[in-house]
């Protein structure tokens, strides 16, 4: 019997420190899609409330901890990030089971919003970014989900099998970032 | 060219994908006869000025986004979901 051993994303790439900014891999636990069906929002987001400890987030939001987040994930969609999801949601959404489908990384320490101000179209700085907001945009070519998080740090996942580029992306742009001083 | 997307915000237009007027909105009945299917498929206007167009935030929310943009200035009028423009 062939011994198969679990490979993280990011396995062999990180962590990563350039300057002062951090680029550390995430066990995020199981990631579940969420999509309410039609008129089921308010509903699926009691349930939510209930069994896991946070609402429906409204777009461009993320709600929940550490433990268990609900990041809003585009147009009547939210990732369950952490906890395996309570059976008592598919009764008013959708639910796909996505754990391993994704990278997650997470980007900290003074200067991270200026590598992802050479990334991403969206002005991602504290003012206009706090923590508890989350966005779906391009991260250079590719789609990414971003999330202000604890401490201010950014998550970000994007698609497992553009892992090496997403490392390869944001390693660029820190080394831009430390190049300037 | 920046689109206001109803759930993301403003965002640059290399976020969106370009569908073409928004005739989807209007699907003919399957037994509305050739010459309502020939001008669905085939003929479209060429406005200099205001048009109505399908837009699909790819790189965002994945929406699809009715816009109002006049082809004449770029400039964008009103934006809404297809979705809720639909029912």
């Amino acid at each position: 019997m062939v011994e198969l051993v679990a490979r993280t994303p990011c396995a062999g790439l990180l962590p990563l420190r350039v300057g002062a900014v951090l680029l550390d891999e995430v066990a995020p636990g199981a990631l579940t899609s969420v999509s309410p069906y039609k008129g089921q929002a308010e509903a699926l987001s009691k349930v939510l409330q209930a069994a896991h400890g946070m609402g429906f987030p409204a777009p461009s939001r993320a709600t929940g901890d550490r433990q268990a987040r609900a990041i809003w994930f585009g147009h009547g969609q939210a990732m369950l990030v952490g906890p395996a999801p309570d059976p008592a949601l598919a009764d008013h959404a959708a639910l796909t089971d996505q754990s391993d489908a994704w990278a997650a990384v997470r980007l900290h320490g003074p200067g991270a919003e200026d590598v992802l101000a050479r990334l991403v179209p969206v002005d991602l700085r504290a003012g206009s970014f706090p923590e508890g907001h989350s966005m779906r945009s391009l991260l250079f070519h590719m789609t990414a989900s971003i999330t202000r998080i604890e401490d201010g740090a950014f998550l970000i996942l994007a698609f497992r099998s553009m892992a090496a580029t997403l490392v390869h992306d944001l390693q660029t742009a820190m080394e831009a970032v430390a190049a300037r001083g | 060219m920046r689109i206001p997307c109803p759930l993301c915000g403003t965002r640059d237009r290399r976020e969106f994908w370009y569908r073409g007027a928004a005739v989807d909105l209007e699907r003919p009945a399957p037994d509305a006869g050739v010459e309502a299917w020939d001008d669905f498929v085939y003929l479209r206007e060429n406005p200099a000025g205001p048009t109505r167009e399908l837009w699909y935030h790819e790189g965002g929310c994945g929406a699809w986004l009715v816009v109002e943009r006049d082809t004449v200035t770029h400039e964008i009028g009103r934006v809404a979901l297809a979705s809720e423009e639909r029912s």
